[in-house]
């Protein structure tokens, strides 16, 4: 199904399923441990071996030699894979750092050998016995240091409308600021992990992962196989956040080493391997200036960006929502992308926006400061209903507006002194600090294959994944939807390359998307029926399990005979989303208070208020976004990958180190959903929310700590070392 | 993991015997750090020893009227107990304010003093460290610094001892006993028990070889205010940057020690005497010969800080 014009009525409208608060329905598996997670597999294949990667010791050079005498020696070793022995590696599009290092090796813990043993415990002895002897080579491992020679990336080009330069220059009131971000890894809670097995030419891969169609072609890319010969099973994930996007070390080695040990091999990246082996969000350096009237009409944005990668890498695109977000007749938008010997950057929860917001909401702040305009008004000032880059270009819907109002008054924004500092409860400094929220709506093609048994009964089933997202839920809501039964009726079977291929979960796409597909197939299973029933699909009506068409009334459950009835359709998305701009906006609140004497940051409370379309499930929506303000908290007040800027890596590379808040750092979070629907996003009416939620919260908090302490840092996170200095005498 | 042979003791005196016989052996209890550090073949024990057998999991009253703690009293049980939270309130504290539930159920009193450092290098073996490959050198001092030490700290290594519950001892004026492997037995106190690094970084305690920790005595309760302010990044389930313990008295005298800045918990009783001074006062005499890095120079003014925050706190609470 086309979808290249407005969607009008459809059976989605009834919201009878859809749109209803429904605990997952993979809840209980979940809770009693009966989701098999992909390194549990081991009921899939027999005699399974242990494979334990070893990360390179260095983080640039050569590899001169590598002894394997003493690790292939030790007990219970079946094999050994390595850059020697491993055959020839093929590149796909979406790597740019080598799966298997050596002899060049281009970062800290690249994976360099895997060894092969009966148990898991000597897998990882042996390889402790490996002895590789390197050559180290100069690094560029700061970010700061090679600013003045990054670049411009012919993917990435500079971007202006009107004249920003005369415009800033004119201004009466402007900001020009510097802001900082640091790398920040994924850390989710399941490791990426693979079970591998080979039955003749054919391989089969468990494991964790977003999107299957993408690890079933890169694999056949690596390994140089056909695609119809590899396949890949991916069920339950234990979170991803854009880390399990693609293809990482432990699925080439575990398909590598079950080809060599000639039986299934399970591999897990260690803890360690996650922060330095796979892939982390980029540190930035942005400069910001903003000019306006003194009524608060911005004249001016420019937002420029810088970034480091290895070579060939992608930058961070902090610019991204510095296009759309508030209206200004003139802006400019540049990035610069810096070569960096550090570990790939890459895709993480928000890429671009999260620490793109994180600035430009607190130098919005900064800029509402100086014309003495209250920052909620700010912004509702210079909202736009058109792409202020294209006019003529509307966006779908946006109502950031009624959130920035309608956030305001619930959280009791009127209370708030504008003078910052004031606020003391004992040794606590109160503040509070708001920021808008903003993030793109992205969609991509989604298709699945619904069947309707005997018993009346339907199976939906699709590649795309539930990453902890509640994609089984959604689906099983849309299925139930289309053909008017209930939810207990509908089966869904996801994660796994045999079945048609979806939109993945990514980009904050996947909800919207892969219900998208499955409603375009329920439209064709409903013909399909009307066909079989010989009556008109247009007066068909599909409820309580039964499809009535004027005086004809009849049970789905009498509908198949003998055979089930089984199509498959999907969803391809047009041109709307070039025609219009597609995003989603919020609004973000936060209270803090911050130690007088100490520096200490404690959230008091969040409030957040999003229009994103039609919210498909209110309980799985709620929760991705206030998992996003976590997320964007960590952000904002802990969340560091240390770069030892001497020996080139993560320093901090384990969940003791790298922090990422608890239960006790979010005491309170509460948020509403604009009940609005978005018909030129598709069929189902709906947009993202998975991201949204991190985009801007994290300048919420800085501006509340500025509320609170008078203390302006600009360099993220705010740890209460940057606070001290300005922090009331003891 | 490296292979290694396992025994279960079923005396103290025999615990500690079984070490000394066997060079490289390791007592296991909860294995909370230990079990870890294995993994990662920071520890390659060629032998454990399992004390979990010896009982020593009770806290009996003292002649002198104090508080005898067995060495294999769990942490949770220590926190919990009755006297411990009326009369040495600042250990209770101190230990619920460190790691999780989880692990305070598995971690034993002695374990707790024998905590290694959490430094990021001594923490990855493909890295030079003086403590674990004694000779090899310190990466951190020109790295990654910021959760290292600042005082008593040398030229070979800048870790910290980074445990709660020895803070609080150390205020407690506690005492450790141990038995030999021979069969004697002495009580160390505890400012003498953590050693500093100078160039031997790698002898981290006062215990000789197969040394065996019985039980830690606390003196008669001090009275006073008991107050543990543990500072760090986030709100619960992390190291401090720094930790102070204090125990104030009504006319404003008290004692203090501090965590996170050095190899061992930190006090300097003549710095106590400043306190009627004020927090500078205090932190200036208790930081003399301060040494700090450039990434974690804001400890000295976090010190002073959170000093007078618990001045603050013992204040409040009248």
């Amino acid at each position: 199904m086309k979808f290249d014009t407005a969607a009008g009525k459809n059976p989605i409208d009834q919201m009878k399923v859809v749109g209803k608060p429904t605990q997952r329905i993979d809840g209980p598996l979940k809770t009693t441990g009966s989701a098999p997670y992909a390194y549990e597999r081991h009921d899939v294949a027999a005699n399974q071996a242990y494979g334990q990667i070893l990360g390179s010791g260095i983080s640039k050079g050569r590899i001169r030699s590598m002894d394997l005498t003493k690790a292939k020696a030790a007990p219970g070793v079946i094999t050994i894979v390595n850059a020697e022995n491993a055959g020839k590696i093929g590149k796909t599009p979406r790597n740019f750092a080598k799966l298997i290092g050596g002899p060049e090796i281009q970062h800290y813990h690249q994976a360099i050998a895997i060894v092969v043993a009966e148990t898991f415990e000597q897998a990882r002895a042996a390889t402790a016995l490996i002895e590789v002897d390197y050559e180290r080579e100069e690094g560029r491992y700061d970010l700061a240091g090679e600013k003045e020679g990054a670049t411009t990336q012919e993917s990435h080009q500079d971007k202006s409308y009107g004249d920003f330069a005369k415009a800033y220059d004119e201004a009466p009131v402007k900001i020009d600021q510097t802001y900082s971000t640091v790398d920040e890894s994924h850390a989710m809670m399941e490791p990426m992990a693979t079970i591998a097995s080979w039955k003749d030419d054919e391989l089969t891969l468990w494991t964790s992962h977003q999107m299957i169609n993408w690890a079933k072609l890169d694999m056949a890319a690596l390994l140089g196989i056909p695609e119809k010969k590899v396949r890949v099973i991916s069920p339950y994930i234990g979170g991803g956040f854009g880390g399990k996007l693609f293809v990482r070390a432990d699925a080439l080695f575990a398909a590598l080493a079950a080809k060599e040990a000639k039986r299934p091999v399970k591999v897990a990246l260690t803890r360690p391997q996650i922060f330095n082996n796979a892939t982390h969000r980029p540190a930035t350096i942005q400069r910001i200036r903003l000019a306006a009237t003194k009524d608060g009409k911005m004249t001016a944005i420019g937002h420029e960006g810088w970034s480091g990668n290895l070579k060939g890498g992608r930058p961070e695109v902090a610019t991204k929502q510095s296009t759309k977000i508030y209206a200004s007749p003139n802006r400019m938008t540049e990035l610069r992308l810096a070569v960096l010997d550090l570990p790939e950057g890459s895709a993480m929860r928000a890429p671009g926006e999260a620490p793109g917001m994180l600035a430009l909401e607190v130098a919005m702040d900064e800029l509402a400061e100086k014309l003495g305009i209250d920052p909620v008004e700010l912004r509702i000032i210079n909202d736009t209903q058109v792409d202020p880059m294209k006019p003529e270009r509307k966006f779908s819907q946006r109502s950031m507006v009624e959130c920035l109002r309608t956030g305001a008054e619930k959280f009791g924004w009127e209370k708030r002194n504008s003078k910052p500092a004031q606020v003391r409860e004992g040794d606590w400094l109160i503040g509070m600090g708001m920021a808008g929220a903003f993030r793109d709506n992205l969609a991509q093609d989604s298709a699945a294959r619904v069947t309707l048994s005997q018993d009346g009964k339907l199976t939906v089933e699709t590649d795309m994944t539930d990453i902890g997202t509640g994609s089984y839920t959604i689906i099983a809501q849309t299925a139930a939807e289309m053909l008017g039964l209930p939810l207990s009726s509908v089966t869904v079977t996801l994660g796994d390359s045999s079945l048609p291929v979806s939109a993945g979960s990514g980009g904050q796409w996947g909800a919207n998307s892969s219900t998208a597909g499955v409603y375009a197939a329920c439209v064709k299973l409903r013909e399909a029926i009307a066909e079989k029933l010989d009556i008109d699909p247009d007066i068909a009506e599909f409820s309580d399990g039964k499809v009535t068409a004027g005086e004809k009334v009849i049970a789905l459950s009498d509908v198949v005979k003998n055979e089930a009835l089984s199509v498959e359709g999907g969803i391809e998305f047009g041109d709307l989303g070039k025609e219009y701009a597609q995003s989603t906006f919020g609004a973000h609140f936060v209270e803090v208070a911050v130690h007088a004497l100490t520096g200490e940051t404690r959230i008091r409370r969040m409030f957040g208020v999003y229009s994103a379309g039609r919210i498909l499930n209110p309980i799985s929506a709620r929760n991705q976004v206030i998992g996003a303000m976590v997320m964007g908290v960590g952000a904002a007040l802990m969340e560091h990958l240390v770069v030892d800027k001497q020996l080139g890596y993560f320093v901090n590379h384990d969940l003791a180190g790298y922090e990422v808040p608890v239960n006790a750092d979010i005491p309170h979070q509460d948020i509403i959903f604009l009940d609005e629907v978005d018909p030129i996003s598709s069929p189902m009416k709906a947009k993202g929310v998975g991201e949204l939620g991190i985009c801007g919260v994290g300048g919420a908090v800085a501006n509340a700590i500025y509320n609170a302490t008078g203390a302006r840092v600009r360099n993220y996170p705010i740890t209460l070392d940057k606070l001290l200095d300005e922090l009331p005498e003891e | 993991m490296k292979s290694f042979t396992f025994e279960k003791a079923q005396s103290p005196a025999e615990a500690a015997e079984a070490a000394m016989r066997k060079p490289g052996a390791k007592f296991i209890a909860g294995g909370t750090n230990l079990l870890d550090l294995m993994k990662l073949q920071i520890e390659t024990p060629g032998h454990l020893i399992d004390v979990t057998n010896l009982g020593l999991d009770t806290i009996e009253e003292t002649p002198q009227g104090g508080l005898r703690i067995g060495a294999l009293v769990r942490n949770t049980d220590l926190a919990a107990d009755t006297r411990v939270r009326r009369d040495y309130g600042v250990l209770s504290r101190a230990i619920v304010a460190g790691a999780s539930g989880q692990l305070r159920n598995m971690a034993t009193t002695a374990g707790n003093l024998l905590q290694r450092t959490r430094c990021p290098y001594f923490y990855d073996t493909n890295q030079a460290c003086n403590k674990r490959d004694p000779g090899s050198g310190c990466p951190a001092k020109v790295g990654y610094s910021r959760p290292l030490g600042i005082i008593g700290v040398s030229d070979a290594c800048i870790a910290t001892y980074p445990g709660d519950m020895a803070v609080a001892m150390r205020v407690l004026d506690a005492v450790i006993e141990t038995v030999k492997g021979d069969g004697s037995t002495r009580s160390i106190p505890i400012e003498e028990f953590h050693r500093l690094p100078g160039d031997t970084p790698h002898i981290e305690n006062a215990l000789e070889s197969g040394e065996f920790i019985t039980a830690v005595t606390l003196p008669k309760p001090a009275g006073g205010k008991h107050i543990y302010h543990k500072v760090r990044d986030r709100s619960s389930y992390a190291f401090a940057l720094v930790s102070v313990a204090a125990i104030i008295q009504e006319d404003g005298s008290g004692r203090i020690a501090v965590g996170g800045i050095a190899p061992k918990p930190w006090r300097d009783e003549t710095a106590e005497a400043e306190l009627p001074k004020g927090a500078a006062a205090v932190a200036e005499r208790l930081l003399l010969g301060v040494n700090p890095t450039e990434g974690n120079a804001f400890k000295v003014k976090l010190v002073k800080r959170t000093i007078a925050a618990v001045i603050s706190k013992a204040k409040q609470d009248n």
